[in-house]
């Protein structure tokens, strides 16, 4: 077993998914056997081998710290499920 | 208006001789749509008011001899990139109500040349799958056999011209969603190489693999696309900063003395025998046009998948993190607090793939397993990429099948996720090499169905692979069909 219930329990917590114990069974199923193939990685030696972030040649790619105009309050409120004044809003974070 | 072996150049010369307008063009293809799109669901959301405002401003750049290679030419394009004012659902629940605020660069540079688009196109949720299927709004139907999957995730981008809804399209290709479909509707399409297309206001699914690329009836036409879109653009930090060749400078100085090599771990057994066939085939026609045919090797191959699926997953779960119901995207509010929000929001938006994937990724780069998954996949991707790089000293480019079959029954692979990401074998080490791939047709199978052949290319070499696949397309009869819809 790669991985139990509680432990995809864990990891939709950390996604912030809720699952219901019909999905959870099949989910844990269903990561367990994907797991289990990418085991397979284990067979290759990489100690010394750089990883790669990036497949293409490049450093990091900056602009002059200039403001420059962005996309609007407007706009960005646009699609706004809840919004107040200038703000999205959302439930309360601190109680 | 017969349009089946007629290329964009042909149109635009057409148009700009007055022999018919771009609004007629446009207005044909929108019937077309509105025609055939109930047996193969390509099309999301139909922009037939802004299509045909395009089309009128089409031509009258036409009329005052201003128009560039793209003007007035009826185009479509995948639901993944914001359109603005255009509702944008990248195929999800969770996205069902979001209109695009701007413009997704590549739609601003085919605005820009005064390109009609006609639609925004069906396809995977997220870009995460290979068949179509996991769409909010249905699955899309392969034109050339109803009961089968067009390929994902760019499905409908890929239908769309097969059932001549739109002369070319753009899709997004992050393990092979460009090229898969393509092959299995009998279309070209290309992913070019990392970075070569802007990936500004194109939704995210895995940030070191996704980029933007054409799909169109013919080699040509992609070509052309390709040029309308490669460009530098300053608002996407992973875009190069080398400027984009003629793309039909070469496209048809054919391949004499081109070294073109296959690598033996993509002729495995596991092979269907009418693809093989259709690929052993399209190899002698190389030869009889006079390219050189060696072996080569892509000792890891076997690894990819396992790797992909690391990396993509996980790269998705951080790019996904964003669809939380604060500040675009149905929300679903219960008064459970906050994180009860992002919790219901996410269960109810995202489809079960997506959740799979996003389960994946958290779990390979979650303390105490990072290191095992995710740092271990970019250690193997490195290896990946380097057998890619070493092939291509002895090589110019390489030619491979782009799936192992042709298309599958739709709700055939649904049930065993593994079995469905085991058929991105051929596709998939392009991305992680962060190379260029081309899928062209080569033959049909016994049923009817359309085979592909894929094209490998050295980083940026995409006019050369373009170059090779227009010798094949001109020297046979497999390209340019449209399916008999």
């Amino acid at each position: 077993m790669k991985i139990n219930r509680e432990e995809v329990a864990h990891v939709a917590r950390l996604a912030r998914l809720s699952l219901q114990p019909a999905e959870l069974d099949a989910l844990t199923g269903q990561m367990d056997a994907i797991l289990d193939y990418v085991e397979k990685l284990k067979e290759l030696e990489t100690e010394q081998i750089v990883p790669t972030a990036h497949a293409v040649p490049m450093e990091n790619a900056f602009r002059p710290d200039q403001v420059r105009p962005s996309i609007g309050v407007e706009k960005a409120l646009q699609n706004a499920p809840e919004k107040d004044g200038s703000c999205f809003k959302v439930p309360k974070v601190i109680e | 208006m017969q349009l089946e072996k007629i290329t964009i150049a042909q149109l635009r010369q057409q148009l700009a001789a007055g022999e018919f307008t771009s609004v007629e063009l446009t207005r044909a293809f929108l019937s077309r749509i509105r025609a055939t799109n109930d047996q193969i669901n390509s099309v999301i959301t139909l922009c037939e008011k802004e299509a045909l405002a395009q089309a009128t401003a089409a031509d009258a750049r036409i009329a005052a001899g201003e128009a560039a290679p793209l003007t007035g030419i009826p185009l479509a394009v995948k639901d993944i990139f914001n359109v603005a004012g255009v509702r944008t659902t990248c195929g999800s629940k969770i996205l069902a109500n979001y209109i695009s605020p701007y413009d997704a660069t590549a739609v601003a540079k085919l605005r820009e040349q005064g390109a009609v688009i006609l639609g925004k196109l069906n396809m995977d949720e997220f870009a995460m799958g290979s068949s179509n299927e996991n769409s909010a709004a249905g699955p899309v139907r392969n034109p050339w056999d109803l009961q089968r999957v067009p390929g994902g995730s760019s499905g409908g981008s890929a239908a769309a011209i097969a059932a001549g809804q739109a002369l070319a399209t753009l899709g997004t290709d992050t393990g092979g969603s460009i090229r898969q479909p393509a092959s299995h509707c009998g279309v070209v399409g290309l992913k070019p190489t990392y970075g070569r297309v802007s990936r500004y206001g194109v939704i995210a699914y895995a940030s070191s693999l996704d980029q933007v690329g054409p799909l169109a009836r013919n080699v040509e036409d992609c070509a052309l696309l390709l040029g309308g879109i490669a460009d530098y653009d300053p608002a996407d930090s992973t875009s190069v900063d080398t400027p984009a060749p003629d793309y039909l400078a070469h496209l048809k100085d054919g391949v004499r003395g081109k070294k073109i090599g296959l690598p033996k771990e993509y002729f495995i057994a596991g092979l269907d025998p009418e693809v093989k066939s259709a690929v052993d085939a399209a190899v002698l026609t190389y030869q009889q046009l006079g390219a050189e045919i060696i072996e080569v090797s892509l000792p890891h191959t076997d690894y990819a998948v396992a790797c992909y699926y690391l990396i993509a997953t996980a790269e998705a779960s951080s790019n996904l993190a964003r669809y939380d119901g604060v500040r675009f995207g149905v929300r679903q509010d219960q008064g459970e607090g906050l994180i009860g929000m992002y919790q219901q929001t996410r269960a109810a938006g995202f489809g079960d793939e997506v959740k799979r994937r996003i389960m994946l990724g958290t779990y390979a780069l979650s303390s105490g397993y990072y290191d095992a998954y995710y740092l271990k996949a970019q250690k193997v991707r490195t290896l990946i990429r380097q057998d890619f790089l070493d092939a291509f000293g002895q090589v110019d480019l390489l030619l491979t099948p782009v799936a192992p079959t042709p298309a599958f029954k739709i709700g055939e692979k649904v049930n065993d996720p593994l079995q469905m990401y085991l058929s991105d074998i051929f596709t998939i080490p392009v991305n992680l090499a962060g190379t260029c791939g081309l899928s062209l047709p080569c033959g049909f199978s016994g049923d009817g169905l359309p085979i592909g052949l894929q094209l490998i290319g050295k980083p940026f070499a995409e006019g050369e692979i373009l170059q090779v696949a227009w010798a094949f397309e001109n020297a046979t009869e497999f390209g340019g069909k449209l399916a008999p819809l």
